[in-house]
Protein backbone atom coordinates (compact mmCIF):
# COMPACT_ATOMS: atom_id res chain seq x y z
CA UNK A 1 0.00 0.00 0.00
CA UNK A 2 1.54 3.18 -0.36
CA UNK A 3 1.50 4.14 2.77
CA UNK A 4 4.25 6.32 3.96
CA UNK A 5 6.98 8.56 2.42
CA UNK A 6 9.74 6.29 3.94
CA UNK A 7 8.79 4.02 1.53
CA UNK A 8 8.11 6.37 -1.33
CA UNK A 9 11.75 7.69 -1.22
CA UNK A 10 12.99 3.61 -0.58
CA UNK A 11 11.00 3.01 -3.94
CA UNK A 12 12.61 6.16 -5.65
CA UNK A 13 16.11 5.63 -4.69
CA UNK A 14 15.60 2.36 -6.77
CA UNK A 15 17.01 4.91 -9.96
CA UNK A 16 13.11 5.76 -11.89
CA UNK A 17 12.30 9.55 -11.38
CA UNK A 18 9.48 10.58 -8.42
CA UNK A 19 6.82 10.36 -11.24
CA UNK A 20 7.53 7.19 -12.80
CA UNK A 21 8.41 5.56 -9.34
CA UNK A 22 4.81 6.99 -8.39
CA UNK A 23 3.32 5.33 -11.43
CA UNK A 24 4.54 1.93 -11.15
CA UNK A 25 3.48 1.40 -7.57
CA UNK A 26 -0.12 2.79 -8.45
CA UNK A 27 0.19 0.74 -11.24
CA UNK A 28 1.07 -2.63 -8.78
CA UNK A 29 -1.67 -1.67 -6.20
CA UNK A 30 -4.31 -1.49 -9.16
CA UNK A 31 -3.50 -5.08 -9.91
CA UNK A 32 -4.92 -3.64 -13.89
CA UNK A 33 -4.23 -0.26 -14.70
CA UNK A 34 -1.10 -0.10 -16.38
CA UNK A 35 1.55 2.65 -16.20
CA UNK A 36 0.64 3.75 -19.55
CA UNK A 37 -3.03 4.01 -19.12
CA UNK A 38 -2.58 5.69 -15.79
CA UNK A 39 0.00 8.39 -17.05
CA UNK A 40 -2.75 8.87 -20.34
CA UNK A 41 -5.39 9.59 -17.80
CA UNK A 42 -3.44 11.89 -15.34
CA UNK A 43 -2.81 13.68 -18.77
CA UNK A 44 -6.54 14.31 -19.64
CA UNK A 45 -6.94 15.32 -15.81
CA UNK A 46 -4.00 17.82 -16.91
CA UNK A 47 -6.15 19.20 -19.48
CA UNK A 48 -8.83 19.23 -17.74
CA UNK A 49 -7.57 21.57 -14.72
CA UNK A 50 -6.12 23.76 -17.66
CA UNK A 51 -9.48 24.12 -19.11
CA UNK A 52 -10.52 25.08 -15.36
CA UNK A 53 -8.34 27.60 -15.38
CA UNK A 54 -8.90 28.90 -19.16
CA UNK A 55 -13.27 28.91 -17.99
CA UNK A 56 -12.64 30.41 -15.09
CA UNK A 57 -10.71 33.67 -16.39
CA UNK A 58 -13.21 33.97 -19.16
CA UNK A 59 -15.98 33.78 -16.85
CA UNK A 60 -15.35 36.33 -14.06
CA UNK A 61 -17.28 34.57 -12.02
CA UNK A 62 -18.61 35.96 -8.50
CA UNK A 63 -20.09 34.08 -5.36
CA UNK A 64 -23.12 35.04 -3.20
CA UNK A 65 -20.84 36.28 -0.98
CA UNK A 66 -17.29 36.77 -2.46
CA UNK A 67 -16.79 39.40 -5.92
CA UNK A 68 -13.92 38.94 -8.87
CA UNK A 69 -11.04 38.88 -7.11
CA UNK A 70 -8.82 37.38 -9.51
CA UNK A 71 -9.66 40.13 -11.38
CA UNK A 72 -8.72 42.62 -8.96
CA UNK A 73 -4.95 40.82 -8.76
CA UNK A 74 -5.03 40.90 -12.39
CA UNK A 75 -5.25 44.34 -12.49
CA UNK A 76 -3.01 45.19 -9.74
CA UNK A 77 -0.43 42.91 -11.73
CA UNK A 78 -0.51 44.95 -14.80
CA UNK A 79 -0.23 48.57 -12.58
CA UNK A 80 2.45 46.89 -9.66
CA UNK A 81 6.38 47.06 -11.31
CA UNK A 82 7.41 44.72 -8.66
CA UNK A 83 4.71 43.24 -6.75
CA UNK A 84 6.01 42.66 -2.91
CA UNK A 85 5.13 38.94 -3.34
CA UNK A 86 7.14 38.40 -6.67
CA UNK A 87 5.73 37.67 -10.53
CA UNK A 88 4.91 33.54 -9.71
CA UNK A 89 2.78 33.90 -6.21
CA UNK A 90 1.03 36.60 -7.34
CA UNK A 91 0.00 34.97 -10.96
CA UNK A 92 -0.61 31.84 -9.13
CA UNK A 93 -3.02 33.58 -6.30
CA UNK A 94 -4.83 35.30 -9.23
CA UNK A 95 -5.19 31.47 -10.73
CA UNK A 96 -6.04 29.72 -7.76
CA UNK A 97 -8.51 32.89 -6.79
CA UNK A 98 -10.47 32.75 -10.41
CA UNK A 99 -10.52 28.73 -10.17
CA UNK A 100 -11.79 28.53 -6.39
CA UNK A 101 -14.32 31.48 -7.77
CA UNK A 102 -15.42 29.78 -10.63
CA UNK A 103 -16.29 26.45 -8.45
CA UNK A 104 -18.72 28.39 -6.06
CA UNK A 105 -20.38 29.78 -9.01
CA UNK A 106 -20.83 26.19 -10.39
CA UNK A 107 -18.62 26.00 -13.11
CA UNK A 108 -16.64 22.82 -13.99
CA UNK A 109 -13.47 22.08 -12.27
CA UNK A 110 -10.98 19.65 -10.96
CA UNK A 111 -11.42 18.50 -7.43
CA UNK A 112 -7.48 18.69 -6.06
CA UNK A 113 -7.51 16.97 -3.54
CA UNK A 114 -11.51 18.42 -2.75
CA UNK A 115 -13.22 20.93 -4.80
CA UNK A 116 -12.96 23.45 -1.79
CA UNK A 117 -8.96 23.56 -2.87
CA UNK A 118 -9.22 23.30 -5.83
CA UNK A 119 -8.04 26.58 -7.21
CA UNK A 120 -4.31 26.06 -5.54
CA UNK A 121 -2.64 23.28 -7.76
CA UNK A 122 -3.57 24.99 -11.03
CA UNK A 123 -2.64 28.26 -9.77
CA UNK A 124 0.82 26.79 -8.79
CA UNK A 125 1.26 24.11 -12.07
CA UNK A 126 0.02 26.51 -14.54
CA UNK A 127 1.39 29.83 -12.85
CA UNK A 128 4.77 28.18 -12.91
CA UNK A 129 4.48 27.24 -16.51
CA UNK A 130 3.93 31.05 -17.42
CA UNK A 131 6.66 32.42 -15.38
CA UNK A 132 9.05 29.77 -15.76
CA UNK A 133 7.98 27.80 -18.95
CA UNK A 134 7.91 23.89 -18.64
CA UNK A 135 7.20 21.34 -21.07
CA UNK A 136 3.79 19.28 -21.02
CA UNK A 137 6.05 15.97 -19.65
CA UNK A 138 7.44 18.31 -16.53
CA UNK A 139 4.08 19.62 -15.78
CA UNK A 140 2.20 15.59 -16.17
CA UNK A 141 5.43 14.91 -13.79
CA UNK A 142 4.81 17.61 -11.29
CA UNK A 143 0.59 16.57 -11.53
CA UNK A 144 1.47 13.09 -10.28
CA UNK A 145 3.97 14.03 -7.87
CA UNK A 146 1.02 15.98 -6.28
CA UNK A 147 -1.19 13.21 -6.77
CA UNK A 148 1.32 10.90 -4.58
CA UNK A 149 1.71 13.31 -2.04
CA UNK A 150 -2.37 13.35 -1.72
CA UNK A 151 -2.34 9.74 -1.72
CA UNK A 152 -0.41 9.37 1.24
CA UNK A 153 -1.96 11.97 3.14
CA UNK A 154 -5.54 10.35 2.90
CA UNK A 155 -4.14 7.02 3.74
CA UNK A 156 -2.66 8.23 6.65
CA UNK A 157 -5.16 11.01 7.65
CA UNK A 158 -7.73 12.48 5.79
CA UNK A 159 -8.59 14.73 3.23
CA UNK A 160 -12.36 16.04 3.91
CA UNK A 161 -12.71 19.14 6.19
CA UNK A 162 -15.97 17.33 7.78
CA UNK A 163 -13.50 14.90 9.29
CA UNK A 164 -10.14 17.10 9.25
CA UNK A 165 -10.89 21.10 8.92
CA UNK A 166 -8.97 22.93 6.18
CA UNK A 167 -5.68 21.85 6.96
CA UNK A 168 -7.15 18.49 5.31
CA UNK A 169 -7.70 20.28 2.17
CA UNK A 170 -6.02 23.36 1.36
CA UNK A 171 -3.61 22.30 3.85
CA UNK A 172 -3.30 19.20 1.97
CA UNK A 173 -3.85 20.97 -1.65
CA UNK A 174 -0.77 23.25 -0.41
CA UNK A 175 1.78 20.27 0.53
CA UNK A 176 1.00 18.60 -2.70
CA UNK A 177 1.65 21.84 -4.73
CA UNK A 178 4.97 22.14 -2.75
CA UNK A 179 6.34 18.49 -4.01
CA UNK A 180 5.05 19.57 -7.42
CA UNK A 181 6.92 22.80 -7.23
CA UNK A 182 10.36 21.14 -5.98
CA UNK A 183 9.86 18.58 -8.22
CA UNK A 184 9.54 21.27 -11.32
CA UNK A 185 12.71 22.74 -9.96
CA UNK A 186 14.47 19.32 -10.22
CA UNK A 187 15.17 19.13 -6.67
CA UNK A 188 15.46 15.79 -5.45
CA UNK A 189 12.49 13.26 -4.23
CA UNK A 190 13.05 14.03 -0.14
CA UNK A 191 13.25 17.45 -1.32
CA UNK A 192 9.68 16.93 -2.63
CA UNK A 193 8.16 15.64 0.70
CA UNK A 194 10.00 17.63 2.87
CA UNK A 195 9.00 20.80 1.06
CA UNK A 196 5.26 18.90 1.85
CA UNK A 197 5.78 18.78 5.42
CA UNK A 198 7.25 21.88 5.71
CA UNK A 199 3.84 23.29 4.04
CA UNK A 200 1.68 21.06 6.59
CA UNK A 201 3.53 21.77 9.57
CA UNK A 202 2.60 25.70 9.18
CA UNK A 203 -0.96 25.13 8.71
CA UNK A 204 -1.19 22.41 11.18
CA UNK A 205 -4.93 23.43 13.08
CA UNK A 206 -6.60 25.19 10.35
CA UNK A 207 -10.08 25.22 10.59
CA UNK A 208 -12.88 24.34 8.13
CA UNK A 209 -15.40 27.74 8.80
CA UNK A 210 -17.50 27.73 6.01
CA UNK A 211 -20.08 30.98 5.94
CA UNK A 212 -23.65 30.00 5.41
CA UNK A 213 -21.74 26.86 4.80
CA UNK A 214 -20.77 28.14 1.45
CA UNK A 215 -18.04 27.00 -0.31
CA UNK A 216 -16.99 30.68 -0.67
CA UNK A 217 -15.74 32.91 2.57
CA UNK A 218 -12.94 31.67 3.68
CA UNK A 219 -12.52 28.88 1.69
CA UNK A 220 -11.89 30.97 -1.84
CA UNK A 221 -8.83 33.77 -0.27
CA UNK A 222 -7.48 30.40 1.48
CA UNK A 223 -6.45 29.14 -1.81
CA UNK A 224 -5.36 31.88 -3.57
CA UNK A 225 -3.19 32.38 0.10
CA UNK A 226 -1.79 29.06 0.28
CA UNK A 227 -0.27 29.15 -3.26
CA UNK A 228 2.49 31.79 -1.30
CA UNK A 229 2.80 29.63 1.49
CA UNK A 230 4.09 26.81 -1.54
CA UNK A 231 6.16 28.54 -3.05
CA UNK A 232 8.13 29.46 0.00
CA UNK A 233 8.17 25.78 1.61
CA UNK A 234 9.53 24.72 -1.80
CA UNK A 235 12.58 27.40 -1.68
CA UNK A 236 13.16 26.20 1.80
CA UNK A 237 12.99 22.36 0.78
CA UNK A 238 14.94 23.37 -2.01
CA UNK A 239 17.79 25.48 -0.19
CA UNK A 240 18.29 22.31 1.85
CA UNK A 241 15.86 23.25 4.99
CA UNK A 242 14.30 19.84 6.01
CA UNK A 243 11.33 18.58 8.70
CA UNK A 244 13.05 17.99 11.99
CA UNK A 245 9.84 15.70 12.23
CA UNK A 246 9.65 12.86 9.66
CA UNK A 247 7.02 13.74 6.96
CA UNK A 248 5.12 10.48 7.93
CA UNK A 249 4.81 11.57 11.58
CA UNK A 250 3.63 15.36 10.29
CA UNK A 251 1.10 13.61 8.62
CA UNK A 252 -0.13 11.57 11.56
CA UNK A 253 -0.07 14.70 13.72
CA UNK A 254 -2.40 16.37 11.25
CA UNK A 255 -4.94 13.85 11.03
CA UNK A 256 -4.65 13.69 15.22
CA UNK A 257 -5.54 16.84 15.14
CA UNK A 258 -7.91 16.76 13.11
CA UNK A 259 -9.53 14.21 15.10
CA UNK A 260 -8.84 16.28 17.72
CA UNK A 261 -11.28 19.73 16.65
CA UNK A 262 -14.23 20.33 17.90
CA UNK A 263 -16.84 19.69 15.17
CA UNK A 264 -17.71 23.43 15.09
CA UNK A 265 -14.77 23.33 13.15
CA UNK A 266 -15.45 20.73 10.95
CA UNK A 267 -17.53 22.03 8.23
CA UNK A 268 -20.42 22.68 10.25
CA UNK A 269 -20.20 26.48 9.11
CA UNK A 270 -20.83 26.90 13.44
CA UNK A 271 -17.69 28.10 14.65
CA UNK A 272 -14.90 30.36 13.58
CA UNK A 273 -15.73 32.92 10.63
CA UNK A 274 -19.06 31.31 10.44
CA UNK A 275 -19.93 32.22 13.78
CA UNK A 276 -19.01 35.70 13.60
CA UNK A 277 -21.40 38.15 14.06
CA UNK A 278 -21.31 39.32 10.51
CA UNK A 279 -20.79 35.87 9.30
CA UNK A 280 -24.26 35.05 11.03
CA UNK A 281 -25.70 38.17 9.48
CA UNK A 282 -24.29 37.09 6.29
CA UNK A 283 -26.07 33.69 6.83
CA UNK A 284 -29.60 34.95 7.58
CA UNK A 285 -30.13 37.45 4.97
CA UNK A 286 -29.16 34.63 2.26
CA UNK A 287 -31.67 32.38 4.14
CA UNK A 288 -34.11 34.69 3.62
CA UNK A 289 -33.84 34.72 -0.07
CA UNK A 290 -34.68 31.23 -0.72
CA UNK A 291 -38.12 29.42 -0.77
CA UNK A 292 -38.81 27.19 2.29
CA UNK A 293 -38.41 23.11 2.07
CA UNK A 294 -41.25 22.13 4.11
CA UNK A 295 -43.77 18.97 4.40
CA UNK A 296 -46.26 20.86 1.90
CA UNK A 297 -45.23 20.38 -2.04
CA UNK A 298 -43.42 23.37 -2.65
CA UNK A 299 -42.36 23.88 -6.68
CA UNK A 300 -39.03 25.35 -6.18
CA UNK A 301 -38.45 28.30 -8.95
CA UNK B 1 -7.65 6.66 -2.91
CA UNK B 2 -5.80 6.26 -6.27
CA UNK B 3 -4.43 8.92 -8.00
CA UNK B 4 -6.85 9.50 -10.23
CA UNK B 5 -9.37 10.04 -7.34
CA UNK B 6 -6.87 12.63 -5.59
CA UNK B 7 -6.60 14.52 -8.54
CA UNK B 8 -10.12 14.34 -9.58
CA UNK B 9 -12.73 14.22 -9.72
CA UNK B 10 -13.87 16.63 -12.64
CA UNK B 11 -16.84 18.01 -11.58
CA UNK B 12 -19.27 20.74 -11.71
CA UNK B 13 -18.93 22.56 -8.49
CA UNK B 14 -18.74 23.93 -5.39
CA UNK B 15 -19.20 20.54 -3.84
CA UNK B 16 -18.38 17.04 -3.58
CA UNK B 17 -20.87 16.25 -1.07
CA UNK B 18 -23.23 18.34 -1.88
CA UNK B 19 -22.86 18.70 -5.57
CA UNK B 20 -21.21 16.07 -7.28
CA UNK B 21 -22.47 13.09 -4.76
CA UNK B 22 -25.82 14.45 -5.78
CA UNK B 23 -25.75 14.33 -9.30
CA UNK B 24 -24.33 10.57 -8.61
CA UNK B 25 -27.34 9.94 -6.66
CA UNK B 26 -29.88 11.30 -8.73
CA UNK B 27 -28.04 8.87 -11.96
CA UNK B 28 -28.46 5.88 -9.61
CA UNK B 29 -31.65 6.27 -8.45
CA UNK B 30 -32.41 6.10 -12.18
CA UNK B 31 -30.75 3.60 -13.00
CA UNK B 32 -32.84 1.81 -9.99
CA UNK B 33 -36.10 2.93 -11.60
CA UNK B 34 -34.73 1.57 -15.09
CA UNK B 35 -36.28 4.30 -17.46
CA UNK B 36 -35.74 7.80 -17.86
CA UNK B 37 -38.25 9.23 -14.94
CA UNK B 38 -41.42 12.14 -16.04
CA UNK B 39 -42.63 12.76 -12.24
CA UNK B 40 -40.07 12.39 -9.20
CA UNK B 41 -41.01 13.84 -5.70
CA UNK B 42 -37.42 14.24 -3.69
CA UNK B 43 -37.65 14.67 -0.38
CA UNK B 44 -34.44 16.30 1.23
CA UNK B 45 -32.92 15.92 4.84
CA UNK B 46 -30.33 16.79 7.20
CA UNK B 47 -27.52 19.12 5.81
CA UNK B 48 -29.27 18.33 2.46
CA UNK B 49 -32.33 20.27 3.11
CA UNK B 50 -30.27 22.80 5.07
CA UNK B 51 -27.99 23.71 2.49
CA UNK B 52 -29.44 22.81 -0.95
CA UNK B 53 -29.84 26.35 -1.93
CA UNK B 54 -25.87 27.09 -1.38
CA UNK B 55 -25.04 23.89 -3.47
CA UNK B 56 -27.24 23.36 -6.21
CA UNK B 57 -28.49 20.60 -4.47
CA UNK B 58 -31.81 20.53 -5.88
CA UNK B 59 -29.88 21.16 -10.14
CA UNK B 60 -27.45 18.29 -8.93
CA UNK B 61 -30.19 15.87 -8.08
CA UNK B 62 -32.24 17.17 -11.18
CA UNK B 63 -29.17 16.69 -13.40
CA UNK B 64 -28.90 13.03 -12.13
CA UNK B 65 -32.29 12.31 -12.61
CA UNK B 66 -31.94 13.50 -16.20
CA UNK B 67 -28.94 11.15 -16.77
CA UNK B 68 -26.28 13.77 -16.50
CA UNK B 69 -22.79 13.01 -14.93
CA UNK B 70 -21.18 15.13 -12.23
CA UNK B 71 -18.99 16.98 -14.69
CA UNK B 72 -21.71 17.72 -17.65
CA UNK B 73 -21.70 21.69 -17.48
CA UNK B 74 -25.32 21.88 -17.93
CA UNK B 75 -25.73 20.56 -14.79
CA UNK B 76 -26.50 24.06 -13.37
CA UNK B 77 -29.48 24.34 -15.77
CA UNK B 78 -30.59 20.87 -15.01
CA UNK B 79 -34.09 22.53 -13.50
CA UNK B 80 -34.38 24.17 -16.52
CA UNK B 81 -34.04 21.41 -18.72
CA UNK B 82 -36.40 19.31 -16.63
CA UNK B 83 -39.16 22.11 -17.43
CA UNK B 84 -38.48 22.50 -20.75
CA UNK B 85 -38.76 18.38 -20.92
CA UNK B 86 -42.11 18.40 -19.35
CA UNK B 87 -40.22 16.26 -16.16
CA UNK B 88 -42.19 17.18 -12.77
CA UNK B 89 -39.41 17.23 -10.17
CA UNK B 90 -40.96 18.43 -6.77
CA UNK B 91 -38.60 18.97 -4.19
CA UNK B 92 -39.63 18.89 0.02
CA UNK B 93 -37.97 18.77 3.13
CA UNK B 94 -38.44 16.50 5.98
CA UNK B 95 -37.27 15.39 9.26
CA UNK B 96 -36.17 11.75 9.87
CA UNK B 97 -35.04 10.74 12.77
CA UNK B 98 -31.49 8.36 12.47
CA UNK B 99 -31.52 9.61 8.66
CA UNK B 100 -27.45 10.11 7.48
CA UNK B 101 -27.20 14.04 7.62
CA UNK B 102 -26.80 14.56 3.84
CA UNK B 103 -29.48 11.83 2.13
CA UNK B 104 -32.35 12.75 0.48
CA UNK B 105 -35.74 9.87 -0.58
CA UNK B 106 -37.08 10.07 -4.12
CA UNK B 107 -40.29 9.02 -4.42
CA UNK B 108 -40.91 7.51 -8.80
CA UNK B 109 -44.49 7.76 -10.23
CA UNK B 110 -44.70 5.86 -13.31
CA UNK B 111 -47.78 5.24 -15.95
CA UNK B 112 -48.70 1.82 -13.85
CA UNK B 113 -45.94 1.95 -10.70
CA UNK B 114 -44.59 3.68 -8.55
CA UNK B 115 -40.60 3.08 -6.58
CA UNK B 116 -39.41 4.36 -3.49
CA UNK B 117 -35.18 5.13 -3.22
CA UNK B 118 -33.50 6.75 -0.18
CA UNK B 119 -29.60 7.60 -1.30
CA UNK B 120 -26.86 8.82 0.78
CA UNK B 121 -23.80 11.02 0.25
CA UNK B 122 -20.97 9.58 2.21
CA UNK B 123 -18.50 12.47 1.18
CA UNK B 124 -15.52 13.56 -1.27
CA UNK B 125 -18.44 12.44 -4.10
CA UNK B 126 -19.03 9.17 -2.92
CA UNK B 127 -22.64 7.88 -2.56
CA UNK B 128 -24.84 4.88 -1.13
CA UNK B 129 -28.29 4.06 -2.01
CA UNK B 130 -29.71 2.69 1.50
CA UNK B 131 -33.06 1.48 0.64
CA UNK B 132 -35.00 0.48 -2.50
CA UNK B 133 -39.01 0.18 -1.85
CA UNK B 134 -38.14 -0.92 1.23
CA UNK B 135 -35.42 -2.97 1.42
CA UNK B 136 -32.29 -2.40 3.18
CA UNK B 137 -29.63 -2.96 0.45
CA UNK B 138 -26.39 -1.24 0.08
CA UNK B 139 -25.61 -0.08 -3.32
CA UNK B 140 -22.45 2.58 -3.79
CA UNK B 141 -22.28 2.05 -7.78
CA UNK B 142 -18.76 1.81 -7.78
CA UNK B 143 -18.81 -1.81 -9.09
CA UNK B 144 -21.04 -3.65 -11.51
CA UNK B 145 -23.86 -4.05 -9.25
CA UNK B 146 -26.69 -6.36 -10.33
CA UNK B 147 -30.17 -6.19 -8.35
CA UNK B 148 -32.88 -8.54 -8.03
CA UNK B 149 -36.48 -8.42 -6.84
CA UNK B 150 -37.38 -11.78 -5.97
CA UNK B 151 -39.66 -14.15 -3.73
CA UNK B 152 -37.79 -15.36 -0.43
CA UNK B 153 -38.07 -19.02 -1.90
CA UNK B 154 -35.23 -21.76 -1.32
CA UNK B 155 -32.58 -21.52 -3.91
CA UNK B 156 -33.01 -18.03 -5.67
CA UNK B 157 -29.39 -16.99 -4.10
CA UNK B 158 -27.90 -19.72 -4.67
CA UNK B 159 -28.94 -20.38 -8.73
CA UNK B 160 -28.17 -16.72 -9.56
CA UNK B 161 -24.87 -16.80 -7.32
CA UNK B 162 -24.26 -20.33 -9.35
CA UNK B 163 -24.93 -18.75 -12.88
CA UNK B 164 -21.93 -16.04 -11.91
CA UNK B 165 -19.80 -18.55 -10.99
CA UNK B 166 -20.63 -20.43 -14.31
CA UNK B 167 -19.97 -16.79 -16.25
CA UNK B 168 -16.31 -16.86 -14.53
CA UNK B 169 -17.50 -13.89 -13.02
CA UNK B 170 -16.14 -13.20 -9.03
CA UNK B 171 -18.91 -11.68 -6.27
CA UNK B 172 -17.14 -8.89 -4.23
CA UNK B 173 -20.00 -8.23 -2.46
CA UNK B 174 -23.90 -9.11 -1.56
CA UNK B 175 -26.03 -7.93 1.02
CA UNK B 176 -30.19 -9.35 0.92
CA UNK B 177 -33.27 -8.20 2.83
CA UNK B 178 -36.58 -9.50 2.81
CA UNK B 179 -39.76 -8.31 3.71
CA UNK B 180 -40.69 -11.98 5.95
CA UNK B 181 -40.62 -15.16 5.64
CA UNK B 182 -41.24 -16.46 1.62
CA UNK B 183 -42.61 -13.00 1.00
CA UNK B 184 -41.08 -10.16 -1.66
CA UNK B 185 -37.03 -10.22 -1.38
CA UNK B 186 -34.56 -8.07 -2.86
CA UNK B 187 -30.58 -8.63 -2.94
CA UNK B 188 -27.81 -6.33 -4.90
CA UNK B 189 -24.79 -8.50 -5.65
CA UNK B 190 -21.48 -6.38 -6.59
CA UNK B 191 -19.74 -8.05 -9.10
CA UNK B 192 -15.46 -7.62 -9.98
CA UNK B 193 -15.97 -8.03 -13.74
CA UNK B 194 -18.10 -6.05 -15.93
CA UNK B 195 -20.49 -7.93 -17.91
CA UNK B 196 -22.87 -7.61 -20.69
CA UNK B 197 -26.15 -6.49 -20.34
CA UNK B 198 -27.53 -8.98 -22.25
CA UNK B 199 -26.27 -11.77 -19.74
CA UNK B 200 -28.47 -10.28 -17.56
CA UNK B 201 -31.65 -11.39 -19.80
CA UNK B 202 -30.29 -14.86 -18.99
CA UNK B 203 -30.21 -14.58 -15.22
CA UNK B 204 -33.29 -13.58 -15.51
CA UNK B 205 -34.72 -17.36 -15.85
CA UNK B 206 -32.02 -19.15 -13.45
CA UNK B 207 -35.03 -18.94 -10.90
CA UNK B 208 -38.70 -18.18 -11.57
CA UNK B 209 -39.02 -16.52 -7.95
CA UNK B 210 -37.40 -13.87 -9.86
CA UNK B 211 -39.32 -10.83 -10.44
CA UNK B 212 -37.21 -8.10 -11.76
CA UNK B 213 -33.30 -8.01 -11.79
CA UNK B 214 -31.32 -5.00 -13.35
CA UNK B 215 -27.52 -4.20 -13.78
CA UNK B 216 -25.82 -1.19 -12.75
CA UNK B 217 -22.80 -0.50 -14.70
CA UNK B 218 -19.40 0.05 -12.45
CA UNK B 219 -18.64 4.01 -12.49
CA UNK B 220 -21.09 4.65 -15.71
CA UNK B 221 -21.68 8.28 -14.55
CA UNK B 222 -18.34 8.88 -13.52
CA UNK B 223 -15.00 9.91 -15.73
Amino acid sequence: MMRSFAEMLLRAAQGLSLDETLLLWESEESGGSSVGWLRDAMASRLADMERSVREAEEAHCRGRLIGDDGSLIGLYRERAAEPLSGPLVLRACQIALSVATYNAAMGRIVAAPTAGSCGILPGLLFGYEEVFGADRERLLGALIVAGGVGEIVARRATLAGAEGGCQAECGAAGAMGTAALVFLRGGSAEACVHGAALLLKSVLGLICDPVAGLVEVPCVKRNGLLTGLAVLAADMALAGVRSVIPPDEVIDAMGAVGRALPEAFRETARGGLAATPTGCSLRKALVGEVPPLDAEEVQLP
Amino acid sequence: MSLLDIIGPVMVGPSSSHTAGAVRLGWLARQCWGEPPKEVDLFLRGSFAATYWGHGTDRALAAGLQGLSPDDPRVPEALDLARDSGLAFRFHGEEIDGAHPNSVRFHFIGQDREMEIVGASIGGGSVRIQSLDGFCLNLSGELESLVTFHRDLPGVVAAVAGELARLGVNIATMNLHRGGRGERAAMVIELDKRIDGSIVDDLRSVHPALERMFLIPAGGDVR
